[in-house]
């Protein structure tokens, strides 16, 4: 072991408050710790895509109270705060959708190098926010 | 503490996660194929997409056949992710059980919902 390695500070037991902001977590780490967070966020939120799903399906009537809810709002709740939550469902599915890809890609294709795992992950996080940002610039009508 | 992975690890019957990982892979490969169809229907939709266009997609039975299967595949694959993430920050067995079981009722409630929404179509 070289004794730039021996150095290298342990984390056992880590305080989320006073250790995670000082981890510097590599581009891969990101991607995963997204992932994880995507997920969880899908898990919540997910009555609410399920009522846009229902809405959005039943009738004209439930279509356009669908429609509404972004436009106008659902109840005490404003537009462009349901644009909003919409937006990080949005890049929520992005994420996790495209690092779910990038896990399939490595496992079928056995690529598993330091290199290609921090190449994949810029690409993951690039493709995520861009598509994200574009989808987002439409949703609250730039374009 | 005994060896519980690696070759040495001692063999006791119980699973070590292999169909976890697989069923992640499966289920999450059904949904990325539902994905790209859904966005093939709405991409291939002609003119702005209203409430016919948008029904219409669910409405035939291929979809309505896919769609129920992804569903089902969405509801394994999030309590997979859930019981990971319990499993990792959750240490308190009481407190997991009671997420566990909080989960599975979330889960099997919203898949009923979304079928419901599904079947009257």
């Amino acid at each position: 072991m070289t004794e730039l390695a021996k150095k290298r500070p342990e984390f056992r037991n880590i305080n989320a408050l006073t250790d995670l902001p000082t981890y510097r977590l590599p581009v891969a780490g990101i991607v995963s710790i997204l992932h994880r967070i995507s997920g969880f966020l899908m898990f919540l939120l997910m009555p609410l895509i399920i009522w846009m799903f229902d809405n959005s399906i039943s009738s004209e009537i439930s279509f356009a109270k669908f429609s509404a809810a972004f436009n106008v709002g659902l109840g005490f709740v404003p537009g462009w705060f349901m644009k909003l939550v919409a937006l990080a469902l949005i890049w929520a599915y992005l994420h996790h959708f495209i690092a779910g890809l990038r896990h399939l890609y490595m496992d079928v294709c056995h690529a598993v190098t330091k290199e290609f795992g921090k190449s994949s992950a810029i690409v993951t996080l690039s493709l995520s926010i861009g598509l994200s940002a574009v989808l987002g610039a439409k949703l609250f009508g730039l374009y | 503490m005994s060896v519980n992975y690696g070759s040495k690890r001692i063999v006791t019957g119980a699973g070590y996660g292999f169909r976890d990982w697989l069923a992640q892979r499966v289920t999450g490969s059904l949904m990325a194929i539902f994905t790209v169809v859904l966005l093939v229907e709405v991409i291939f939709t002609s003119g702005p997409i209203g409430y016919e266009q948008w029904a219409g997609i669910f409405a035939g039975q291929c979809m309505k056949f896919l769609t129920f299967a992804v569903i089902i595949a969405l509801l394994y694959h999030v309590w997979v992710g859930m019981r990971d993430i319990w499993m990792d920050y959750i240490k308190p067995v009481g407190l997991r059980l009671v997420l566990h079981v909080f989960t599975l009722v979330w889960l099997v409630g919203c898949a009923g919902w979304a079928v419901q929404a599904l079947w009257r179509l």
